[in-house]
């Protein structure tokens, strides 16, 4: 079972160009620069944006081939989308929102209603506020009650844009294994978080001004980005741990100095070109300095991304003249250093 | 919190910085004087222990029926006409949008009596469409309770098309697109989605429309004339009793007024500045 895109959708001046997309089941994560055609994609495959030319196949049924004069309008497609700016319904309950999508398929109120409950209590929303209005909760909350609305109409297709976007760091970690668990045969992750991509992505799906830069499994798109801007995206190491303070303990108990104060489970993300490698120990400001076991190099032009093991699993983008300087090949123990200040902290 | 006379300056922004000159402020009160003498000119005059006799008489009663009627059904006729309107105004990209919406407009500025005079040469019994409905279907709109209802809608139905037109522009289409990826249709969401977030509007579009409908006197006089129990609308029979019966038009004064008031306060939280 796949959404199968293959066509171009006009929006006022500029055109989304994907040939031959295959979407699978699981996770698949959209990336890309902003302005580059991810929401494009997301309203195409709901049925909000039209295809100009092409066609557009859902679990093997075509629901937009212009040539064929075939369009399936938004409200006959069973897919979900939690939009960026929500959009919860101001003038309901927080259990009507939830229960919008039941009612509209023929579910009676009571039903409907009992089922909103339950969705709602899965996403972790707390009775008390179910009989509110949307406009009285905090932002994750309202975030968690636009999955749960996506959610329940049993969508096949769930298209979330930016989930995180406007939720505290405090109810980010919940939020992303929410999506995680999505019950939805295919959910498509519009995103520009590294940690969405590391933790969530089973597929990735790159578009660079209009098109599909790059494809695959993470594994193979990060082996080939496709464009500059994914290549400095995907080459983000990210590595989970647990801050104290302003110190990061990694789960093979590397110790990581950090710049800002973070309490709890974290992830820590870095830039492949922050870090930096050295035959020897290095000396000086750098203090994150650890020693590695080189598995892999990859030259891509000008640049040599370098897979490193150890007790953290990380890629680093060196020129190639150092690769060669430092005579690097596979099974070479090598040091590491990445300073304080290159680090992010994310909940 | 804001007085309906609007002449509080107490809270507004620092005094100092955005106070205007004197004199400006002077002519505004002066303004203001000019819009509450009328007012307090019929209070002056009211004939408050006589005004249950003068309004139960049997003319007074009867305009008051027949403007009940009339506005109420010129409302009605508005909301059902002016809500598509308002619709295909906000949400279709017309291609002479700009003469659509003059068009819409023009009973607003046009005077009532030269609307009353295109009716009558469009809807009159030798009138453009008014010669067909009358040897068609035997319907002859001037001087009925049907042509003072036609009137009053005219007129109004600017009133409702345009708040609730920049209600939709203002709602746009995000709520709408959401509800179809619900699995909700085209009737489904307007009647579960985009209704209920304009309703304000909704109410205030049909409480203007209605005091205007209620208003109206030129067009009404000219395409409906001035029939007793059929035509005679209670601004009619003001103008009527101003001369038979001076308190007679004070007390039905009175009582639009309070209906222009009661419109006010209803609308209060939408047009108001607070």
């Amino acid at each position: 079972m796949t959404v199968a895109l293959d066509g171009r959708v006009v929006r006022s001046g500029w055109t989304l160009r994907v040939d031959g997309l295959e979407i699978g089941e699981g996770v698949t994560a959209v990336v890309g620069a902003n302005g580059t055609g991810k929401t494009t994609l997301g309203r195409a495959v709901a049925g909000l944006d039209r295809l100009a030319g092409g066609r557009l196949a859902i679990a093997g049924t075509v629901v937009d081939d212009p040539a064929a004069g075939v369009y399936l309008p938004a409200h006959q497609r069973r897919v979900g989308m939690v939009f960026q700016d929500l959009r919860l319904f101001g003038h309901l309950r927080v259990v009507d929102n939830v229960a919008f999508g039941l009612r509209r398929t023929g579910t009676d109120r009571t039903a409907a209603r009992r089922r909103a409950g339950e969705l709602l209590e899965r996403v972790g929303v707390d009775s008390g506020v179910w009989s509110k209005r949307p406009a009285a909760l905090s932002g994750g909350q309202r975030q968690r009650v636009a999955i749960a609305r996506a959610l329940a109409p049993e969508p096949e297709v769930l298209i979330v844009d930016e989930p995180l976007a406007s939720v505290d760091s405090s109810g980010r970690a919940g939020l992303r294994a929410l999506i995680g668990e999505s019950p939805a045969r295919h959910t498509l992750l519009i995103t520009h978080d590294p940690v969405d991509v590391a933790t969530l992505a089973r597929q990735l799906v790159v578009l660079d001004s209009g098109e599909v830069a790059s494809r695959g499994s993470v594994a193979e798109v990060t082996a080939r980005p496709g464009c500059e801007w994914a290549a400095t995206f995907l080459g983000a190491n990210v590595v989970p741990g647990l801050a104290r303070g302003t110190s990061v303990t990694t789960q093979a108990g590397l110790v990581l100095a950090v710049a800002a104060e973070a309490e709890g489970p974290v992830y820590v993300t870095f830039p492949a070109h922050a870090v930096t490698l050295h035959r020897d120990r290095p000396a000086g400001s750098a203090r994150n300095a650890w020693q590695a076991e080189l598995e892999r190099v990859d030259i891509d032009g000008e640049r040599a991304r370098v897979h490193l093991g150890g007790p953290i699993k990380v890629r680093a983008d060196v020129t190639r003249r150092s690769a060669d300087e430092l005579e690097l090949h596979p099974g070479l123990n090598i040091w590491a250093s990445v300073k304080a200040t290159e680090l992010t902290v994310v909940t | 919190m804001s007085a309906p006379g609007g002449a509080r300056t107490a809270p507004g922004p620092d005094p100092g910085v955005s106070r205007p000159p004197a004199a400006l402020t002077i002519v505004g009160f002066v303004a203001l004087g000019l819009l509450a003498l009328p007012i307090v000119g019929l209070l002056q005059r009211a004939p408050w222990s006589a005004l249950p006799t003068v309004l139960g008489e049997s003319e007074v009663l009867e305009a008051l029926r027949v403007s009940l009627i009339v506005s109420l059904v010129a409302t009605a006729a508005c909301v059902v006409l002016g809500l598509p309107l308002a619709f295909v105004l906000a949400r279709r990209r017309l291609r002479f949008g700009r003469v659509v919406r003059a068009l819409v407009m023009l009973p607003m500025v046009l005077p009532p009596v030269v609307a009353g005079t295109a009716l009558l040469f469009a809807l009159g019994r030798r009138g453009l469409v008014g010669q067909w409905l009358d040897s068609w279907f035997g319907v002859s709109l001037p001087f009925t309770t049907a042509g003072a209802v036609v009137a009053a809608a005219f007129v109004a139905l600017p009133f409702f098309v345009v708040t609730v037109e920049a209600a939709l522009r203002q709602a746009g289409d995000d709520l709408d697109e959401a509800a179809a990826t619900l699995g909700a249709g085209a009737w489904s969401t307007l009647l579960h989605v985009t209704l209920p977030t304009i309703r304000p509007a909704l109410a205030a579009g049909t409480a203007l429309a209605w005091a205007r409908a209620v208003g109206e006197f030129g067009a009404t006089l000219t395409f409906a004339g001035n029939f007793p129990g059929r035509t005679r609308t209670l601004p009619l029979e003001t103008y009527l009793a101003l001369e038979r019966n001076p308190e007679a038009a004070v007390a039905i004064s009175l009582v639009l007024m309070a209906v222009a008031l009661a419109v006010l306060v209803t609308l209060r939280d939408r047009w108001m500045p607070r």
